[in-house]
């Protein structure tokens, strides 16, 4: 059944709405495909010179709370003369409908058809996000590969940190941003609008090379590889004029000045994180080796005390949420965190709003900030990650903490009142062995054992997670071999049996792991070269979608699309994955400009090898990863020695009203 | 707004009968709690703004005496059925209503239930065939509209359509479109009227 027409709803004049509406009843959550958001923006088609369809490509409940997106939505929809309107990738109930009743991939706010708009730009946080990317694009009736694309489609351009290698996508992507978007999807906006005035000169061969010749742009199709005869890439060179050798990452710098999201979108269907977030800094130092966000998002660029507050005051206001998450790669770094989570708790103190910092810190700062953040009498939950078991893995990781601080700090969150708290580690890390993975079992039945003498009560638990390694390129362990998925399992099997050999012990700790097989495949996304390509195509054609959700993933898809594809290219699966390379082996993302030095990230390889920690430069002397001067940036931090006041009683009345 | 008291505080709403999925309706009811007195349509205006365009709050009133959930006995509903012949429908209305009893199925949230779908229905009126308010003119369209009454487990437009598939064979070739056009008391005479109206004192607060 579907709603009368006499219902009146603003229709845009290209929107598929009329065609879409009728499909929705026979599909699951409905809700996640009719937009209209608080927060959301809807703007006259004619009135825009350059418009921009953004996707985060996974369903509207996991796309939806994305930061990256929320913030490019709200900063182009600002500019008068642009629009951006948001599509998420749809279930594959409406995938079917869509194409048995010709509707194309559209966008939730105006549901325009995405081939309609100038840019189609597409944020990947993961890279099993790519088979997704290839239905919307083939949704939105846009030629799949770039190649045969025409004036009439837009250009696609992907960002996010897996855009840091785009090169498993480099044949259906017409560009690739590196970095921080704010600036950069203000300078596309910019080369698109005057070509545009100009009258499109040159069509869209002279508008991707203008975007190219920014240095910040990468357009794969300007850039020839070269393959060696065993199959290793020889060279990567630019096969035009002009294009540069190499392409920078985007930072931005004065985090301050960019605000955002100012208006959050309220979602209308439920979604994984429904929150005012705010970034507090980006960019990490602390260096962990396998951690590819710390790598590619430095310097340490903190947003002010002032700033936060302010933020998260006007933010709660227009959104009504009930809960802040004030996000980073490690939130207790800040250099004013303490102030920061006391004025805050002070001034939301007997409201509905409650405060969440992702905690991963091992140490009793941790606990004292929880508790502030717990004034409100919810207690969040407490998740420390050592990351490796035994102190020698952490050494390799360059993870610096002991089991004797790990013990401390998780008896002082039980003697605080905390009954449970989860420890987060990985398996798969180079140099592993079962005995150090093994060890995580004597970790949790020691920090059981310490907190039930502590607290003198059995009402206490931990959960032990532990999630794949994945080896990620710019990182020191881009050279890294995989682990091969039978053997995870069987580590995570005797991990297990390990935890649960003392009863007693066992029955306080519960156990959280993830397959083998999924980050294989997710290895293979992640340091692959265009050859890839071929494979996720092929996967894509086997009805492979959604490959985040392991009731969608299918890991013997991937493997006989891979046995199918890589031999004619003289590769394999285990190639790109459980094979270690050598300092001199070109990497595919090597023309790709993280600002780290490559010496630097081998020695540091070598380091990890040799099992020497690194220091964090925001504490000790810059260590020369290279980024700094690079990028011509530099450590943005407090403190600025300002506080935050409490709430006037006037906005304290209006908070109150909007705290719904 | 108010909250439930306890470990995770829930907004205090209650929703009243709320029209299923893919249903227009131009008449829903909700029931909040506030925790300080609100002029009602500073309220409608606020909950209006901050609402999807298509959802507009019309009226607030106070709540005083019977609950909501008391105050709405049935609703009326309007069914488009495009390519169904006026007269074809009259006559499945007809057998239809002359049943004493309609059984028919639904999955519910406990699993596959079957309940009468016939007593709770108050009236049925089959539209003259001239009288299509949408769609293509050319298409015959049967149009009705029905009062049915509030009961457990909910009857709801679909399914009545589904009893007059197991009366009289009716297969609507295309997605039915419905919409609730009112909920409320009802009067021996089968009207319906407004929930909100005991609340009123007579003045019309919100501009309906």
């Amino acid at each position: 059944m579907s709603v009368p027409s006499t219902t009146s709803r603003p229709v845009a004049a290209n929107s598929v709405w009329p065609r879409l509406e009728p499909l929705l009843p026979q599909v699951t959550k409905p809700i996640q495909y009719v937009g209209g958001e608080l927060g959301a923006v809807v703007k006259e088609w004619d009135a825009a010179t350059v418009r921009w369809a953004l996707m985060y490509p996974d369903a509207y409940e996991v796309g939806l709370p994305n930061q990256g997106v929320q913030i490019l939505y709200e900063v182009l929809n600002e500019l008068p003369d642009t629009l951006a309107e948001r599509t998420y990738a749809v279930w594959p109930d409406l995938e079917k409908l869509m194409r048995a009743h010709g509707v194309p991939q559209f966008t939730v706010d105006a549901h325009r058809p995405v081939r309609d708009f100038d840019l189609f730009g597409v944020s990947f946080a993961t890279e099993l996000g790519y088979t997704n990317l290839l239905s919307a694009i083939d949704l939105a009736g846009i030629p799949l590969l770039a190649a045969d694309r025409t004036d009439a489609d837009p250009v696609i351009v992907a960002g996010g940190h897996a855009a840091f290698n785009p090169e498993p996508i480099a044949d259906f992507v017409d560009a690739a941003v590196l970095g921080d978007g704010e600036e950069a999807v203000l300078e596309i906006t910019g080369i698109v609008r005057e070509w545009k005035a100009e009258g499109c000169p040159g069509g869209r061969d002279e508008l991707l090379l203008r975007l190219a010749r920014t240095e910040s742009v990468y357009v794969p199709r300007f850039y020839d590889v070269d393959y060696l005869p065993d199959g290793r890439i020889q060279r990567v060179v630019p096969n035009r004029a002009d294009v540069p050798f190499r392409v920078h990452k985007r930072t931005t710098m004065d985090l301050d000045a960019w605000p955002y999201p100012k208006k959050p979108l309220v979602p209308l269907a439920e979604t994984v994180h429904e929150r005012y977030a705010v970034e507090i800094f980006r960019g990490c130092t602390r260096g962990c080796r396998f951690c590819q966000a710390g790598m590619i998002t430095r310097p340490v660029r903190e947003r002010s005390i002032t700033t936060v507050g302010q933020m998260v005051q006007q933010g709660l206001e227009f959104s009504g949420f009930h809960e802040v998450g004030l996000l980073s790669l490690s939130s207790a770094d800040h250099s004013e965190i303490g102030d920061m989570c006391s004025g805050l708790a002070e001034q939301y103190q007997g409201t509905n709003v409650s405060l969440s910092l992702p905690s991963t810190r091992v140490d009793a700062f941790n606990i004292e900030l929880a508790q502030e953040l717990s004034r409100n009498g919810r207690r969040t939950g407490l998740t420390f990650a050592p990351e490796g078991g035994s102190e020698r893995i952490r050494k390799v990781i360059n993870k610096m903490v002991s089991k004797d601080d790990l013990i401390r700090t998780v008896v002082t969150a039980y003697t605080n009142g905390w009954r449970q708290v989860k420890l987060y580690f990985m398996c798969g890390l180079p140099t592993e062995t079962d005995a150090d993975v093994l060890e995580i079992a004597d970790m949790a039945h020691e920090v059981i054992r310490a907190g039930r003498a502590a607290t003198g009560s059995k009402d206490i638990r931990c959960t032990v997670s532990i999630g794949g390694f994945v080896p990620k390129p710019h990182t020191p362990f881009q050279w890294a071999a995989m682990q091969r998925p039978e053997v995870i399992d069987h580590r995570l099997k005797l991990l297990k049996q390990a935890i649960n050999a003392d009863r007693s012990l066992g029955r306080a700790i519960g156990y959280r792991y993830h397959d083998g097989e999924p980050s294989l495949i997710e290895g293979l996304l992640s340091r692959g070269d265009r050859r890839v390509g071929a494979v996720i195509r092929r996967v894509w054609e086997n009805g492979g979608r959604f490959d985040g959700w392991s009731e969608h993933f299918s890991y013997q898809r991937w493997v006989d699309a891979a046995a199918e594809v890589l031999p004619g290219f003289g590769v394999d699966l285990d190639w790109y994955t459980t094979r270690e390379r050598d300092e001199l082996e070109v990497l595919p993302w090597d023309h790709l400009d993280s600002g780290l030095d490559k010496d630097w990230l081998w020695q540091d390889w070598q380091d990890a090898l040799g099992e020497y920690e690194q220091d964090d430069c925001r504490w000790t002397p810059c260590f020369d990863c290279g980024v700094c001067p690079a990028m011509d940036t530099e450590i943005q931090i407090g403190p600025t020695g300002r506080k935050l006041l409490p709430l006037t009683p006037v906005n304290g009345m209006k908070l109150s009203a909007g705290a719904q | 707004m108010a909250f439930s008291q306890g470990f995770t505080p829930h907004p205090k709403i209650s929703y009243a009968s709320a029209a299923p999925t893919g249903v227009a309706s131009e008449a829903e009811y909700l029931e909040i709690g506030l925790r300080e007195p609100v002029d009602p349509e500073q309220l409608r205006l606020a909950l209006d703004a901050a609402l999807s365009p298509g959802l507009d709050v019309l009226d607030a009133v106070v709540a005083s005496g019977a609950s909501l959930p008391d105050r709405i006995e049935a609703s009326r509903w309007r069914i488009e059925l495009p390519q169904v012949d006026p007269d074809v429908l009259a006559k499945a209305v007809a057998v239809f209503t002359a049943a004493d009893e309609v059984l028919v199925e639904r999955m519910t949230k406990q699993g596959r239930r079957t309940f009468d779908a016939r007593a709770a229905v108050v009236n049925i009126d089959v539209s003259p065939a001239s009288a299509t308010p949408s769609g293509d003119p050319a298409v015959p369209c049967a149009i009705l509209e029905l009062v049915v009454r509030q009961v457990t487990p909910s009857v709801r437009p679909d399914d009545v359509l589904s009893g007059f598939r197991v009366v009289a064979g009716l297969e609507p070739p295309v997605a039915p479109k419905v919409i609730r056009l009112a909920q409320g008391t009802l009067t021996a005479q089968g009207a319906i009227v407004d929930p909100l109206d005991a609340d009123r004192d007579g003045a019309t607060i919100g501009g309906r």
